[in-house]
């Protein structure tokens, strides 16, 4: 039915198009002088104007359009035929149909760079509303302080302290994985590497960069998991099938594209002269890296580094398919341990019913992870501004 | 004499040399465990799935018995059994009961409906003795392939003996649905409902992100609005993807009562999450055009939206197209947020509309990687080699695209 009603719309549009047009070609042939827009432009107008009303016919017609699916097209094109009649009959040559059609092309484009705007406050409110729901029958202290996190278990735990530490533990390994491998692979791509094996190592760290991160759980579940878990046992430690190692080393191979690519442009962007100086001094080209380079590059690697972190943090997939499910509270890489995104993605896959503390707590996780990453995000934007060199 | 060389200076310089050297080598190594860990990435997956594009078939001929199938209700026939007892009569020294079984086992179940199939096209077949191609089991299948070693191993080694066993491409794979059974399970119903989500998204969020970009980088003024919306849009472009399920799953779902599990709300929420990658991108492609186009546009008395979308918006349209590919290539491989809107249902049929409950290609693969049947391992990483295939396939078209049509002004 929606299909239909865009067709419908769109016919209705270039019907109007097509009618406007050549009713203002009569009038200017008639008038033999001068329209104040041009046929064609009272052409848009009318089909700009049709297709509107008939949206807004279709918008109207979506409470009713479970018991009667046949408005909506009707409607639609009622409201595009009406409207498209309206416009047509005020054609005269006096009629400034340019500027009109423009008003209303910038109301669109005004319109759509706001659903920006809409889509941050429909996630606020979305999390927000099912949140309070949810402290309405779990005491907020319980839920930030309490180590014990059972939503299924009877009677049901919700302190998410355990869910942090997993949190932190996995985005730990994974950001003292990508951390080194994506800063090193930076610094020589730009300051080693020569122009071919740039050319074939960028395309490499972007298909790693592509690769969906489902792709990336089956792997971590499926062989790496078992692969640190038979060598562990080889040595003698006891790890679990599904270890924060696992998870945490895939995580941080998914993250070594993003850190060097950031990376590699903050490198680059550090001026030739600042290096010259440093060789005119002596120093090798190693030593003028360690020293002038980096540290000039410092802020805008660790505005990287933050992003990396909130990427890490909001991950699901991975985490999803190669951690476990079991909030423990621990430190040790070999446990199994579950994250925030693992106990979201779980807690709200199946059944759900809204009115029980299990589902709403899936929101009060959600509400945290927006704003962990929020923060990240402002402190890596902050680090950036402040600490900015403007060379020239 | 003042000796120049590294001995002179107490080794100093050797040392320096030698801390150079390490230096390179640890920006190398970071490199080459990177390639290494994406050779092996798509080594485990290539060499896991490969074989789930064949399937393993044999055949034998048999009658089709007409006391087990009526001329006139052929659909209710009994062709199992037909099959089951065929195949017995081949092997007649298999006389335990639980051999019978097993035997009868590594039969799929689609050859009772193929051959049903067959006869009701034709029931003249009835009776007659005909040539019937059966479909191995997904065990059998793994054994014959050389996968798994198994208890059965004499009864299957005596069975392709007897019924030579053939391999062929798997056309199933294709053009089924999904399945419980390992060897029926297709991906054209998570193909095609990953089209639908990812079209919709493309349908909403192109023009969306397109005028947005236009407005904020051609015709905005620069004040306290725009700033919020630019904030706005570079802080979504960070938000955690599963956030955007919640969103859809509150909003969409609860608020607005659109169908679950429908490609529709996918494409929805699919639409949000690539808007700010649109938009950047297609700002970037609008800020590369010279002022100098619009300029000698509003010059010659265009008005100002003329200059911009007769003059600037096509010269940067290869620009936005390539980056609105690559944010389809994320859209295409995005699993979280779907699995929040109840696209992770089993579901066998077909999608034929964007309202019909269906599932996506990564879902599909996390459903698939979550079953226990070990065909069904082979299965997902077959599965990943189509998606990884078709990302590729975008991000080459995306390259291409900006190989042929970049300008430098």
């Amino acid at each position: 039915m929606i299909l239909w009603s865009i067709l419908i719309i769109l016919a209705a549009a270039v019907g109007a198009f097509l009618f406007a047009k050549s009713q203002a070609t009569t009038l200017q042939t008639a008038n033999t002088g001068r329209l104040a827009s041009l046929p064609g432009q009272h052409g848009l107008l009318a089909a700009a104007v049709a297709m509107l009303a008939g949206l807004a016919g279709v918008l109207v017609s979506i409470p009713f359009s479970t018991s009667f699916a046949w408005m909506m097209p009707v409607l639609g094109a009622a409201a595009a035929t009406i409207a498209a009649f309206f416009t047509i009959s005020r054609i005269t040559p006096k009629w400034h149909a340019r500027n009109k059609f423009e008003a209303i092309v910038m109301g669109v484009l005004i319109a759509s760079s706001i659903v920006a705007i809409l889509t941050t406050v429909g996630i606020f409110a979305s999390v927000v509303f099912e949140s309070v729901a949810f402290f309405r029958q779990v005491n907020i202290f319980e839920f930030l302080f309490t180590t014990q996190w059972s939503p299924t278990g009877t009677p049901p735990a919700f302190g998410f302290i355990p869910l942090l530490t997993g949190t932190l533990l996995i985005t730990f390994i994974a950001i003292a994985v990508a951390t080194p491998l994506g800063l090193f692979a930076a610094i020589f791509l730009a300051e080693y590497a020569s122009p071919t094996l740039r050319r074939w190592m960028k395309p490499v760290l972007e298909m790693l960069a592509g690769i969906p991160t489902v792709v990336l759980g089956f792997f971590a579940a499926l062989t790496v998991a078992p692969l640190i878990k038979h060598s562990g046992n080889a040595i003698g430690l006891d790890v679990a099938s599904e270890s924060a190692l696992a998870a945490g080393l895939v995580m941080g191979m998914m993250i070594v594209p993003l850190i060097s690519s950031l990376s590699d442009d903050i490198i680059n962007a550090v001026p030739q002269s600042l290096r010259d100086g440093s060789y005119a001094m002596g120093a090798t080209k190693s030593e003028t890296i360690k020293r002038v380079v980096l540290p000039a590059a410092l802020p805008g690697i660790m505005s990287a580094v933050m992003l990396a972190i909130s990427r890490a943090i909001g991950e699901t997939m991975i985490v999803v398919m190669a951690a476990g499910l079991a909030a423990n509270l621990t430190f040790n890489p070999l446990a199994a341990v579950s994250t925030i995104t693992v106990q979201i993605a779980t807690l709200l896959v199946g059944d759900q019913e809204f009115d029980s503390a299990k589902t709403l707590s899936a929101f009060a996780l959600g509400i945290v992870l927006f704003f962990i990453t929020l923060a990240l995000n402002y402190i890596a934007m902050r680090i950036v501004q402040r600490y900015r060199q403007a060379y020239d | 004499m003042i000796e120049l060389s590294a001995k002179g200076s107490n080794g100093l310089l050797a040392k320096r040399y030698a801390s150079e050297k390490r230096f390179r080598a640890y920006g190398a190594i970071a490199l080459a465990l990177t390639t290494i860990f994406l050779g092996f990435l798509l080594y485990d997956i290539i060499s896991k799935g490969w074989p789930a594009f064949f399937e393993s078939h044999s055949s034998l001929e048999m009658k089709i018995d007409p006391d087990k199938v009526a001329a006139g209700d052929i659909a209710n026939g009994d062709f199992a059994a037909i099959i089951k007892q065929s195949v017995r009569e081949q092997f007649p020294d298999i006389e335990s009961r639980a051999d019978k079984k097993t035997l009868a086992s590594f039969i799929s179940q689609a050859a009772g409906d193929e051959l049903r199939n067959m006869v009701l096209a034709n029931p003249e077949l009835i009776g007659q003795t005909v040539k019937v191609d059966l479909l191995l089991s997904a065990d059998a299948d793994l054994y014959y392939k050389g996968l798994i070693e198994t208890d059965d191993k004499l009864l299957l080694d005596k069975f392709s003996a007897k019924l030579p066993v053939t391999q062929s491409i798997s056309w199933r794979f294709w053009t089924n649905g999904d399945s419980r059974e390992p060897e029926l399970a297709g991906l054209l119903g998570a193909i095609k409902g990953s089209l639908f989500t990812v079209g919709i998204a493309i349908f909403i969020g192109l023009p969306l992100g397109v005028f947005a970009a236009i407005y904020l980088e051609q015709f905005a003024r620069r004040n306290r609005w725009t700033d919020l919306i630019e904030v706005n849009i570079n802080n979504l472009a960070a938000v955690p993807s599963i956030i955007f399920g919640l969103l859809g799953l509150a909003m969409f779902l609860n608020f607005f009562g659109l169908p679950r599990s429908a490609p529709l709300v996918g494409g929805l929420v699919l639409a949000l999450l690539v808007l700010p990658t649109i938009i950047i991108a297609s700002r970037a492609a609008l800020r590369a055009v010279p002022p100098s186009i619009k300029e000698a546009a509003l010059g010659v008395g265009a008005s100002k939206q003329q200059a911009v979308f007769h003059h600037v918006l096509p010269l940067a349209l290869p620009g936005i197209l390539t980056g609105t590919i690559l944010a389809l290539a994320r859209a295409f491989g995005e699993t979280a947020p779907l699995l929040m809107i109840g696209m992770v249902a089993f579901i066998a049929d077909v999608p034929q509309s964007p309202t019909d409950a269906a599932t996506v290609l990564p879902v599909q693969i996390y459903l698939w990687s979550d079953l226990p049947e070990l065909a069904f391992k082979s299965k997902t990483a077959a599965a990943i080699i189509v998606l990884i295939g078709i990302l590729m396939l975008a991000n080459a078209l995306a390259i291409y695209m900006r190989r042929k049509f970049e300008r430098r002004w």
